[in-house]
């Protein structure tokens, strides 16, 4: 049978000459692509410690922002989650009750948001679709987790905390969405 | 009968029928848009002039052109009228400016509005708005009221329609609410805020265009997108009981009545099947009530979907034996 590639060998069993019993020529070629890897670049980055460098336009893990009053940005419109290609946005909403004022910015906000980030593509859509400035996609990576039920990210991951140096900065991806149509 | 050519297309109707009933008996792109007009309610129309079209030729017997815009909710044809409206550009340009006049004072707060999505104004802002908005002044405000336990009224994003308060007049007996006070200043009242409890009042809710009058037992309880709409009917002893239910899992959320292509409700349900009847067993599912594929309810929402087949592990045989 003629077969696919001319890559196959064929395999005799012919008996090894001397200085292949020996075995010592093999191991000093064997050492010798080890040794010359040795000198060569790493091709691994010392990760959390070094990061690579990213492009600017890279989508990583979302945020959800707050103002900067520090209420949340999110009023669950629920524009996010229809524009998901992966459906992996679920959004709950509840009103805001007299006294909470200062945690959310509109009389409506996010009881439960999720991002399953495994069904997640990170194509950025939901941020294009957000009309109040609330997700973003930021440079930071997804952690490994061992379990698939972790992945499923919640408000406690997603929020950006209050204080100053616990904000994220996302202005290397706001735009500005200014309509300059001429009716 | 009277034979009337609406964008050049030509359809013959009974004599009395106004222009948006002529237009709407062909359908599609032809139809003026309307805001206040609504079929079942009687004397409704001619507050809003998004309707307004371009008369070219009276009629036969008098064939000069209407000097002015009419609005063709109010207008009726006559035999040989020819009407411009998507291909008349004046027709086009006074809608544009009726779009502006209705946002001055109408608040942008569609991502905490329950109507999002099935609002009569963001479609004819979508289709016939402008970009950006010229005014330069505060919105008008208004105090969120309750009317009754089961609606509320959120003036804010009124645009005056009266069409909630010919439904308090024509549907309900002894009417409670109306409009007050004149002009710039004018607002939807219940009369020192009197409850209104009629069989029938939740009706208010379905005709309103906007989201001025919605379900308090939906209230935030989900976007319109994310539920499903099925059709279904119970026996009701007020009503037909024939309405749109909304699914949201296995969860009715919210209840209306069956609205027809044009957003009208083909008949009125009661306030016992609107606000009470949120189990499933309360219904007889008849299916899936058919959704435009342009409109946002049909985001995500799969048909003809086939599932995959379940397998058990007794049921694959090995290929060896």
């Amino acid at each position: 049978m003629k077969s696919l590639t001319d890559r196959k060998k064929s395999v005799s069993k012919r008996e090894l000459t001397f200085a292949e019993k020996a075995y010592l020529p093999a191991v000093l070629k064997g050492m010798s692509i080890t040794l010359k890897h040795l000198f060569k670049k790493e091709a691994t980055v010392r990760y959390p410690e070094e990061t690579r460098e990213r492009a600017e336009v890279y989508r990583g893990m979302h945020v959800l922002k707050r103002d900067e009053e520090g209420r949340e940005n999110c009023t669950a419109c629920g524009l996010c989650a229809v524009a998901c290609p992966a459906e992996a946005i679920t959004i709950d909403a509840a009103e805001r009750q007299p006294g909470e004022e200062h945690l959310y910015r509109e009389e409506k906000y996010a009881s439960k948001y999720e991002i399953n980030m495994l069904r997640c593509i990170y194509c950025g859509l939901c941020e294009e679709a957000c009309p109040k400035d609330a997700v973003y996609l930021t440079d930071r990576i997804v952690p490994t987790e061992y379990s698939r039920g972790k992945f499923i990210y919640g408000k406690d991951i997603l929020v950006e905390g209050v204080k100053p140096e616990e904000r994220i900065d996302i202005s290397q991806r706001k735009k500005d969405y200014k309509m300059d149509v001429k009716d | 009968m009277a034979k009337v050519i609406i964008d050049g297309i030509e359809v013959e109707v009974e004599d009395g029928t106004t222009i948006l009933q002529a237009a709407r008996s062909i359908g599609g792109e032809v139809t003026p848009p309307a805001m206040c007009y609504y079929t079942k309610l009687e004397g409704s129309g001619g507050y809003c002039r998004t309707c307004l079209v371009e008369v070219s030729k009276g009629s036969e017997k008098d064939p000069r052109p209407m000097p002015k815009l009419v609005p063709s909710c109010r207008t009726m044809v006559q035999d040989g009228m020819e009407v411009k409206n998507t291909t008349s550009e004046r027709a086009l340009e006074a809608r544009k400016g009726v779009v502006e006049m209705l946002l001055v004072n109408h608040p942008l707060d569609c991502p905490v509005c329950d109507q999002a999505g099935e609002c009569d104004l963001q479609d004819l802002s979508y289709d016939h708005g402008g970009y950006n908005t010229r005014s330069e002044f505060e919105r008008r405000t208004f105090e969120k009221q309750d009317i009754g336990d089961k609606i509320q009224l959120h003036m804010t994003r009124c645009i005056l329609c009266y069409r909630c308060v010919k439904v308090a007049d024509q549907i309900t007996d002894g009417r409670v609410h109306g409009v007050i006070n004149r002009g710039d200043a004018a607002e939807i009242s219940t009369y020192i805020k009197n409850a209104v409890d009629n069989d029938f009042s939740g009706n208010m809710i379905d005709v309103c265009p906007v989201g001025a009058l919605t379900d308090k037992t939906f209230r935030f309880k989900s976007r319109v997108w994310f539920t499903k709409p099925m059709l279904a009917h119970r026996d009701c002893d007020k009503c037909s009981g024939k309405t749109t239910i909304w699914f949201k899992g296995d969860d009715v959320l919210r209840v209306t009545g069956r609205k027809d292509e044009w957003n009208e409700v083909e008949e009125f349900i009661c306030n016992t099947c609107r606000f009470d009847k949120k189990k499933v067993s309360d219904w007889t599912i008849e299916g899936p009530k058919e959704v435009s594929r342009s409109s946002v309810i049909s985001a995500n929402k799969y048909k003809n979907l086939e599932k995959p087949k379940e397998f058990k592990l007794n049921d694959i045989k090995r290929l060896d034996s």
